[in-house]
């Protein structure tokens, strides 16, 4: 079946394809445009199969959160839902605030200024950096931390402490000691009155 | 195999696979040189297509079971969701749902190619026993994927099918328990199907593998019947049928692109697009196209069989149904032994050949009496049928293997005469097979309005202005009383509104949300992001409110009706219009010529002006069923326009592809002929 005597049409076999040179590139230039069309056409195919598992659209639309905070006390905090995911509100303490405000970037391991965190909390032109909201999923590999109730453990800087492989972060949710990469992330959000937030 | 046997490749990395497993010579082997009759007609095309329709099927169905949820609560949306939410959603649920049809299309060419060509003779006989079994696990694969939507044709298909079992005497009545997990087709039954539908492919992958492994064992036979006796008969299976095979399956695939894109629900009941109802049987069910012979040949037997002289029943007229039904398919199983002449092929079997005619025929009677109504004359029309059917196999094949003369057979494939015409009769016979689709009723057929649709043929798109005006009719008009809860307001931003406008339109609606930390239920106004606030909080609220007649939904109704758009324009223009035939009108109700029954609990909806369009259009009742007509197709399949377009690449990409690859083809068989 496989004699030497046969001119191979493709990498993998070989079959009897014996004609003139100008049949063989012809033959050839139709093959490799099948060739190509065959798997453009597939890679068409299974894109819509693929996309289907992103988000549809109407887990899309469901990405804002309204939270009404006028409850929480100074030295509280509230936790919700945005996205499937947990958000920290905390109303931080005078003390926590400027603890958070007096640290040295140069020692961080992802540098931000407390003010930069909590830009989105002023309200009509105020600021009002006691309001701190970040997305409660720790940045190492997505635990929750722990420092939302009083009787949390808050890790050595006052702030979250994650069980899982022992992440600590500071009153401004900055990543301080422990395997996470970054700061818990500031989700996008807007005070729309003076105690209501919608994030997202 | 032994190593020695093996040619080196010479692709270094290929060849030091194939040295520790030898893949690529068994491909080479099996799909490479592999001896294949030089003869093959288009017909033999329909194994390879049935095969990418199996994995079409296979493939759409995983990622949509990724989107669907298997309980009575949610199925039906979430089926809706995947067409309207879900990216690309919509296309791989028509991909799926007509994928089935053409599946079925595929397999049942193949089948009737391998009965004309006698392919299940000696020594394909297991060959063709797989083949049977293969379409018997479709079948039941295709039934039970039928009920997962969940509409009122899978939950009445599932109920009437499962009940087939209480025939079964004594046993039949625990027997069909046992399927529903339960008393009724509900929830369990919904599961298990499910569960079962997503198994039985894999072991209808497994079963074709066998199938195709029975085939290498025999090899092919071809339209001659003749078995290759020289190489002189044979070509290698590569470049000449993979070539021609994809030529074949791209072409098939055409027809299906354009089913898929132009008429997706065409082969679909539009009572499938209301959620099941186990109060309300629809007034004429029917299985999906691909089952109506089989329906047919259920419903012929009408009478009880007693044993003589007495009273005692001995096959009751359910039972000699069912019987008769699965039958009808099982006695596939032995066609190798009731045809036993043996000359395999039917262009050389004069008398055969007209029998065979006529069982094509005798088929597509049986699928067309299937749609129709239990009435006269199809009854008696079914039975006949119905008889000729098993006729054909039990009494007339061993006959013909008796008394039949052959003509005399080529002494080589080479020899032969290929006879076209048996291609072309098929092709023809399916042809009028797709077109038998019944509808009948009492009422006056619908009408369309005189300016047509603009949304309607392949190219057409909504009128954004025409939705518009539809949606203020739905809204200041119909939504006292409809709900359309599987829309969003977000979804109007398709109609051309803007964001700003959209949260102005959910804002004029409360929602209740909650509770809140109190515990308390509160009611705030609607966002986008919110579906669609029904008028009344639950079906029984509605009743009340309606005169016990409860006001549908309207989100699919223009799918869920026959007619679509017409029938609702022609419903909501023919009030005012006085019985002709002397109806009496109940008290409360409303005279209307398109309405089932004639009479409507629903008062004339539309006056003149009942709106004042803001754009100036004038505001007559036409003109407001017509706008409200357009809105509510659009509610029903948001996605049509991309639909069409996304149909207009892809039938071109084929048809180009399908060019190319036939010349490739012809350069490679010119070879040969
Ligand atoms: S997940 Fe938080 S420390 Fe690893």
């Amino acid at each position: 079946m496989t004699s030497s005597s046969q001119e191979p049409c493709c990498g993998v076999c070989t079959c009897g394809a014996k004609t003139d040179q100008k049949g063989q590139d012809r033959r050839e230039f139709l093959a490799y445009t099948a060739g190509a069309m065959g798997v453009a056409g597939a890679a068409a195919t299974l894109w819509p199969m693929i996309n289907s598992m992103n988000p549809a659209a109407d887990t899309l639309a469901l990405s804002t959160t309204e939270v009404d905070v006028s409850g929480v006390k100074e030295g509280e905090a509230l936790t919700v839902m945005w996205r499937g995911k947990p958000v920290f509100i905390r109303r931080r303490t005078g003390a926590e605030v400027e603890e958070a405000q007096k640290v040295d970037l140069t020692t961080l391991r992802d540098p931000q200024s407390d003010a930069e965190r909590v830009k989105a909390s002023s309200f009509n032109g105020q600021e009002r950096p006691e309001w701190l909201v970040v997305v409660g999923v720790c940045t190492h590999l997505g635990c929750v931390p722990l420092g939302q109730k009083a009787t949390d453990p808050h890790g050595e800087f006052n702030g979250w402490f994650c069980p899982c492989h022992g992440s600590q972060y500071d009153s401004s949710a900055r990543i301080r000691k422990g395997p996470a990469p970054r700061n818990l992330d500031v989700p996008p959000y807007v005070f729309t009155d003076a105690t209501h937030i919608r994030i997202g | 195999m032994s190593a020695s046997e093996r040619t080196p490749f010479k692709n270094p990395v290929i060849d030091w696979i194939d040295r520790r497993l030898p893949v690529f010579t068994f491909l080479n082997k099996e799909y490479g040189a592999f001896p294949t009759p030089k003869n093959f007609n288009y017909l033999w095309n329909f194994g390879a297509i049935a095969m990418v329709m199996l994995g079409v099927m296979i493939l759409t169905g995983l990622f949509l079971a990724m989107n669907y949820a298997p309980s009575t609560d949610h199925a039906f949306g979430s089926v809706e969701h995947i067409m309207r939410d879900v990216n690309g959603g919509w296309l791989l649920r028509y991909m799926h749902a007509n994928g089935a049809s053409f599946f079925f299309i595929a397999v049942y060419i193949h089948v009737f190619r391998g009965m004309f060509y006698g392919s299940y003779k000696e020594p394909r006989e297991l060959l063709w026993i797989l083949g049977v079994l293969i379409m018997l696990i479709m079948m039941a694969t295709a039934f039970m994927g039928y009920v997962l939507p969940w509409g009122q044709m899978s939950f009445w298909g599932a109920t009437v099918i499962t009940n087939l079992f209480s025939a079964i005497p004594v046993v039949g009545p625990s027997i069909v328990e046992w399927l529903w997990g339960g008393f009724s087709v509900d929830n369990p039954t919904l599961n298990r199907f499910f569960a079962l539908h997503f198994l039985l492919p894999f072991v209808l992958l497994g079963v074709v593998g066998l199938h195709v492994a029975a085939l290498h064992v025999t090899g092919s036979n071809n339209p001659t019947g003749v078995e290759p006796k020289s190489k002189k008969d044979t070509v290698p299976f590569h470049p000449y049928y993979t070539v021609k095979d994809l030529f074949g399956v791209t072409v098939f695939l055409i027809i299906y692109a354009l089913v898929v894109f132009y008429a997706p629900n065409g082969l679909g009941e539009p009572d499938n697009y209301i959620p099941a109802n186990p109060l309300v049987t629809p007034p004429h069910i029917v299985p999906e196209w691909y089952f109506l012979p089989f329906y047919a040949i259920l419903r012929s037997f009408t009478i009880d069989i007693h044993l003589p002289f007495t009273s005692f029943v001995l096959i009751s007229s359910k039972l000699g149904g069912v019987l008769l039904m699965f039958g009808a398919i099982l006695m596939l199983l032995v066609l190798p032994w009731l045809d036993r002449s043996p000359v395999r092929s039917g262009c050389y079997r004069p008398w055969f050949r007209l029998f065979f005619a006529l069982l094509v025929v005798d088929c597509l009677v049986l699928g067309f009496i299937g749609a129709k109504p239990p009435e006269e004359p199809f009854v008696t029309v079914g039975q006949i049928a119905a008889f000729w059917y098993f006729f054909h196999f039990l009494v007339i094949l061993p006959l013909l293997t008796k008394f039949e003369k052959p003509r005399p057979l080529p002494a080589s494939i080479s020899d032969a005469v290929d006879a076209k015409k048996i291609v072309l009769l098929l092709a023809l016979l399916l042809g009028v097979s797709a077109t038998a689709q019944a509808s009948e009723s009492n009422v006056l057929p619908p009408h369309r309005p005189m300016a047509g649709w603009p949304q309607e043929g392949a190219f057409g798109t909504f009128d954004r202005a025409a939705l518009q005006r539809g949606f203020q009719v739905y809204k200041q008009v119909c939504s006292t009383c409809h709900s359309l809860k599987l829309l969003s307001y977000r979804n109007l931003a398709d109609l051309g509104f803007n964001e700003q406008e959209v949260k102005a339109i959910a804002a004029e609606s409360k929602v209740t949300d909650g509770p809140n930390d109190q515990g308390e239920m509160f009611e705030r106004p609607a966002r986008p992001s919110d579906a669609f606030v029904k008028p009344f909080a639950n079906d029984q609220a509605a009743r009340a409110a309606n005169n016990g007649a409860l006001p549908p939904d309207l989100s699919l109704i223009v799918k869920a009706r026959h007619g679509g758009e017409d029938y609702i324009y022609s419903l909501l223009t023919g009030f005012g219009l006085s019985p002709t035939h002397g109806e009496k009108i109940a008290e409360g109700m409303t005279f209307n010529p398109y309405f089932p029954g004639h009479q409507i609990a629903m008062p004339p909806p539309l006056q003149a002006d009942s709106v004042t369009y803001a754009d100036g259009t004038q505001a007559t009742i036409e003109q407001e069923a017509r706008d409200v007509a357009q809105f509510l197709t659009w509610a029903a399949e948001p996605k049509m326009e991309a639909r069409k377009q996304t149909g207009a690449r892809v039938v071109l990409f084929l048809v180009l592809f399908a060019g190319v690859l036939y010349l490739l083809k012809r350069s490679f068989w010119t070879r040969v002929h």
